[in-house]
C-alpha cells in the first residue's frame, strides 16, 4: 500500500484558536492578593492548535505568561506518569489529552488530582501514594533454587498479568476513586494493580503474603466497583477487572 | 542548609542509576538523588529491546554482536569496552529476568528475541534476532523492575532533589598529570522547599541521562537537559565525543515522539512519496534495518530531493499496513497508539508520517570500563563514576545500535555501582568538603530568584526556543562549516544574553521556573561543546555528517574528541580509540 495522496494533514496546516484554561491554583507562599495556601481559580487564554496537547497549553502559559504556574511533567507522551491532573472533572494525563478532544469552545477546567495533599498549583504530595505501593511488596518473590538461565514462562502464563504490567504509577486511578477520597486507610486501586501484576505471575511464590495484605481492612474489600479507576487509566488497564480477580482469589483460594 | 554524609551518592534514578544502586546499596551506605521520581525517568520511554546473544531463537554469537557494535559505531567504538558490553549482555538480560522482568516469551517459554537495526548474523550476512523485548515497552519494564528491586532492598531515595554542583578536592585543570584529584560530594537543591543540601561522599556516580533538549525536535523528555554532563564540564573535567548525536529515523512527524525501530524489526517499511521502498537503494542487504544514522540521512535525503510526503513534502511514511493487526497489537501496541493519539492515524490501514528526531548522545562524560571518570586522557578522578547516557565508555562510538543503550545502562550501571561501593569501602576517610561548599549553588539560586525584580529582559522560554531552533536548523542530520559557524554565533549570543535573564517565580517552594532556568544554562553550554567538536571534526562518521567533508577520514580523525571548558570557550583535545580485533573497514550494509 502506498497511500500518499491521502496522507494526513501536517500539524501546521491546522489554524490556531484561542483556548481558555481555568486553573485551580494554590501558592503555599502566597501570590498577590491570594494568601499563602489559599485555593483560587485563575483564567488564562492561549493561542493553540486543536492538535496540541493540554500540556502544550500549560507550557505556553508557564513560558509566556506566568512562570510561577507549577506542574510536573517529563516525557510528554504518556509513558512517565508525571502529569496526571483533573481535566474537565476527569483524571487524565495532560500530555495525552489533545485540545480538540476537550471542546475548546468552553473554558477547560484544570485541577490537581484529588485525595492527595496539594503542594502548589497542580503539584500534589505523591508520598502517600507510593507508600501504599511499597506496602504490597511489589517485587518478584520466587522460590526454589535460582536457575542458571531464565525461568521458563509460557506466552499464556505471561498473558495473565500482561495488562497490569503497563502501569506507569501516575495515580490517575487511585485519585479518581471515591473510596480513596473518603477513607484515609484504603490502599487505592494502583496498589492492587501493582499486587495483581505479581500475584498472577507464574514465577512468583509470594502471592499469599500479598493476598493477606490485600485481605486486610485497607485492602480490596473497600472497593465498591464504581469503575472510576478503569475510566481514568491512561494506559487502558482494566483496573476494576484486576481488583475483581484479586477478590476472586481471596474468595476461592485458587489462583 | 542541611548536611548529609554517605559512602556513595548516586545522581539520577533511571536505569543506570537504579542498576548501580542495587549493587552499591548492598555494599555501602548509599543515597540516590533524583530531580524527578525514580519511575519518571526516561529509561521508561525506551521501547524496542535489549540486545544479547542468547541464541534463544536462532544461532547467534557474542563476537558477532561485538563486531556489529564496532561497525555500527563507525569504528569510533573502544573495542575493549564493546567486548565487555556484549559479553556481559547475556547475564545482564538473565539478571533482569530473575528480578522479574516480564520478557515476551517463545512458545517453549524462553525469552523471545527479534530483529533490530544493524544487528546481524556472521558479520553482516543478514539481520539476526538478538533483541530481548517486552512488547514495545522494554524500557518501561526495565525501569519498573529495577524500581521494584530498589523497594525490596530499601534503597534510600531523595526525590525531587536537583543536584547542581559537583565538589572535587582539587581543580582538575590546574592539577599536575598523575596528581590525585578526588570527589568530595555534591550540592543539591530541594525542589519542595528551596533548601540547599550538601552531600559528602567517598564515591559519587553520575547517571543523569541525556541532553536531547538542546534540539527542538527530539524524542527526549522535557527534563533531559544534560545536567550531569554540564556539571562535569563546569568542574573542569572533559566531555568526550559530544558532536556525535543520534537522530532516530522514526519520530512522529512534527512532534518527534519516538516510534521504535522494532516497527521495522517486525516488518515495517519506509516509503517515499512515490511509494518506493527507498532503503533498498541505500542499504541493499539489510534495507530498513540499516543503522540509524544511515536511515536518518536517507530519509532526509529523500525529502531534500523532493520525494517527501504530505502537503509540505517534509516527511516520509512508515508503512505497517501489510502486517496483521493482531501482530501489531501483540508486538507494537504502544507506538501504534501514539500514532492514533497524536496524529490521528490508524496504523492498520494508513502509513505513519515520520521524520528523524534527536534521540541519543553517543558522547558524554569519559569513563574507563569500570565507570571511573577521566580528568584527561589517562588520569581518573578518585571516587567519581558515570554510567548510562551521560557517560561515554565508549561503546557506541559515532553511532549507537538500537537496543544497545538498555544494555549499556545495565552492564555499566552495574559495574559503576560495584566499583563505587568498593572504592568507598576501601577509602578510610571521606575527603573533606571545600570551605563553604554551597557557595556556587547558593549564588546561582539567589541570582535567579532576585532576577524577578532585577529588570532582566530575557526569558527562559525565549532563549531556549532560539537555541533549539538553531540546533535543528544547523546541527542536525546534515552539517557544514557554514551551518555550524552560524550555530556557534547564535549560541554565543544566547550565552551572553542569558546573563540578562529574568524568571517570574521568587518563591522557595516548587520553583520550577528557577529549575528550568538552571537547566537552560546547562543546555547552552552543552550545545556549545557539540558545535565546537562538530566544527573541528572535518570528516563524516556515524551520526556526524559533514557535507563539506562527506567521507570518513581515519588518518586525521580516528580519535575521540575531548572537550574542556576554558575561559576562552571550548578547548579541544583528542584521545586515541582502543582497537583490539577489528581494523576499520568501509561501512556497507
Amino acid at each position: 500500500m502506498t497511500a500518499v495522496d491521502d496522507a494526513p494533514i501536517a500539524v501546521d496546516e491546522i489554524a490556531t484558536m484561542t483556548v481558555t484554561l481555568r486553573i485551580r491554583r494554590m501558592n503555599p507562599e502566597g501570590a498577590g492578593e491570594h494568601a499563602a495556601g489559599e485555593d483560587y481559580w485563575e483564567e488564562f487564554q492561549v493561542e493553540a492548535h486543536a492538535t496540541d496537547r493540554l500540556l502544550d497549553a500549560l507550557h505556553k502559559i508557564k513560558w509566556e505568561q506566568d512562570g510561577t504556574l507549577a506542574f510536573r511533567r517529563s516525557c510528554a507522551h504518556g509513558v512517565c506518569g508525571s502529569d496526571a491532573m483533573r481535566i474537565n472533572a476527569r483524571n487524565r494525563l495532560a500530555c495525552k489529552t489533545l485540545l480538540k478532544d476537550l471542546n475548546p469552545a468552553k473554558p477547560i477546567l484544570v485541577e490537581p488530582i484529588a485525595g492527595l495533599p496539594v503542594e502548589k498549583d497542580l503539584i500534589v504530595d505523591m508520598e502517600p501514594f507510593f507508600a501504599s505501593y511499597r506496602e504490597i511488596m511489589p517485587f518478584l518473590m520466587p522460590s526454589g533454587p535460582t536457575p542458571e538461565r531464565e525461568r521458563l514462562q509460557s506466552p499464556e502464563e505471561r498473558e495473565r498479568f500482561e495488562d497490569t504490567t503497563k502501569c506507569i504509577m501516575c495515580a490517575a486511578c487511585t485519585t479518581a476513586c471515591p473510596v480513596f477520597w473518603s477513607d484515609g486507610q484504603y490502599f487505592g486501586p494502583q496498589a492492587i494493580v501493582g499486587a495483581h501484576r505479581f500475584i498472577f505471575d507464574s514465577r512468583d511464590s509470594g502471592q499469599w503474603d500479598r493476598l493477606e495484605i490485600l485481605n486486610d481492612k485497607a485492602g480490596v474489600w473497600k472497593c465498591r466497583t464504581t469503575f472510576n479507576c478503569t475510566e481514568a487509566c491512561p494506559r487502558g488497564i482494566e483496573v476494576t477487572k484486576a481488583i475483581s480477580e484479586v477478590k476472586r482469589v481471596l474468595n476461592t483460594g485458587e489462583i | 542548609m542541611t548536611h548529609h554524609d554517605y559512602d556513595v551518592v548516586i545522581v539520577g534514578a533511571g536505569g543506570a542509576g537504579m542498576r548501580a544502586a542495587l549493587e552499591s546499596s548492598q555494599r555501602a551506605r548509599t543515597a540516590v538523588l533524583t530531580k524527578l521520581y525514580p519511575t519518571r525517568s526516561h529509561t521508561g520511554a525506551a521501547q524496542g529491546g535489549m540486545a544479547a546473544a542468547l541464541s534463544n531463537v536462532e544461532d547467534d554469537k557474542v563476537e558477532w554482536h561485538v563486531f556489529d557494535t564496532v561497525k555500527g559505531g563507525d569504528y569510533l567504538v573502544d573495542q575493549d569496552a564493546a567486548e565487555i558490553l556484549c559479553t556481559e549482555a547475556v547475564d545482564a538480560v538473565l539478571d533482569l529476568e530473575k528480578m522479574g522482568l516480564p520478557f515476551n516469551r517463545t512458545e517453549d517459554g524462553h525469552i523471545d528475541q527479534r530483529r533490530f537495526g544493524g544487528h546481524t548474523r556472521n558479520h553482516g550476512e543478514a539481520a539476526v534476532r538478538r533483541a530481548c523485548y517486552s512488547a514495545d515497552r522494554t524500557g518501561h519494564m526495565i525501569l519498573q523492575t529495577l524500581y521494584q528491586q530498589c523497594v525490596k532492598q530499601k534503597v534510600e531515595f531523595f526525590n525531587e532533589f536537583y543536584v547542581l554542583d559537583l565538589l572535587l578536592t582539587e581543580d582538575p585543570q590546574s592539577a599536575e598529570p598523575g596528581a590525585e584529584v578526588a570527589v568530595a560530594g555534591v550540592v543539591a537543591y530541594e525542589l519542595a522547599t528551596g533548601e540547599i543540601h550538601t552531600f559528602r561522599a567517598k564515591s559519587v556516580i553520575f547517571a543523569t541521562g541525556g541532553a536531547g533538549k538542546i534540539f527542538k525536535t527530539t524524542s527526549n523528555a522535557h527534563t533531559l537537559t544534560g545536567d550531569g554532563m554540564g556539571m562535569v564540564l563546569r568542574a573542569g573535567l572533559p566531555l568526550e565525543d559530544l558532536e556525535f548525536f543520534q537522530f532516530h529515523p522514526t519520530g512522529l512527524a512534527g512532534l518527534g515522539i519516538l516510534l521504535s525501530e522494532a516497527a521495522r524489526g517486525e516488518g515495517g517499511i519506509l516509503r517515499n512519496s512515490t511509494g518506493e521502498r527507498f532503503m533498498e537503494r541505500y542499504a541493499p542487504t539489510i534495507k530498513d534495518l540499516a543503522p540509524r544514522d544511515m536511515v536518518s540521512r536517507a530519509m532526509a535525503n529523500e525529502v531534500r530531493e523532493g520525494r517527501g510526503c504530505g502537503p509540505h513534502k517534509d516527511y516520509v511514511l512508515l508503512d505497517l499496513t501489510h502486517l496483521e493487526p493482531a501482530h501489531i497489537d501483540a508486538k507494537l501496541p504502544d507506538i501504534t497508539e501514539f500514532a492514533r493519539t497524536y496524529l490521528g492515524v490508524e496504523p492498520y490501514t494508513e502509513p505513519i508520517p515520520v521524520f528523524p528526531t534527536a534521540h541519543f548522545a553517543m558522547g558524554g562524560i569519559p569513563t574507563t570500563v569500570t565507570g571511573q571518570v577521566l580528568r584527561n586522557n589517562t588520569d581518573v578522578v578518585a571516587g567519581l563514576y558515570a554510567a548510562g547516557e551521560c557517560a561515554c565508555v565508549s561503546v557506541h562510538g559515532a553511532n549507537r545500535l538500537g537496543t544497545n543503550s538498555l544494555l549499556d545502562i545495565n552492564v555499566f550501571g552495574r559495574r559503576a555501582g560495584i566499583a563505587a561501593a568498593e572504592h568507598a569501602v576501601a577509602t578510610a576517610s571521606t575527603p573533606a568538603l571545600p570551605k563553604d561548599p554551597e557557595t556556587v549553588v547558593a549564588g546561582m539560586v539567589e541570582k535567579l530568584r532576585t532576577s524577578v525584580s532585577g529588570g532582566g529582559t530575557e526569558t527562559v522560554g525565549g532563549l531556549r526556543r532560539e537555541l533549539q531552533e538553531t540546533m535543528d536548523r544547523n546541527v542536525q542530520v546534515f552539517r557544514t562549516s557554514d551551518t555550524l559557524a552560524e550555530a556557534a554565533a547564535v549560541i554565543a549570543d544566547i550565552k551572553a544574553r542569558y546573563a540578562n535573564i529574568a524568571i517570574h517565580d521568587r518563591g522557595q517552594k516548587y520553583n520550577t521556573d528557577l529549575l528550568e532556568a538552571v537547566e537552560l544554562s546547562f543546555l547552552i553550554e552543552l550545545a556549545e561543546v557539540v558545535v565546537a567538536g562538530a566544527l573541528a571534526r572535518e570528516e563524516s562518521r556515524g551520526g556526524h555528517y559533514r557535507e563539506d567533508f562527506p567521507t570518513r577520514d581515519d588518518e586525521k580523525f580516528m580519535k575521540h574528541t575531548m572537550a574542556y571548558a576554558s575561559g576562552e570557550g571550548v578547548r579541544l583535545d583528542y584521545k586515541p580509540v582502543v582497537i583490539t580485533k577489528y581494523q576499520p573497514m568501509e561501512r556497507k550494509y
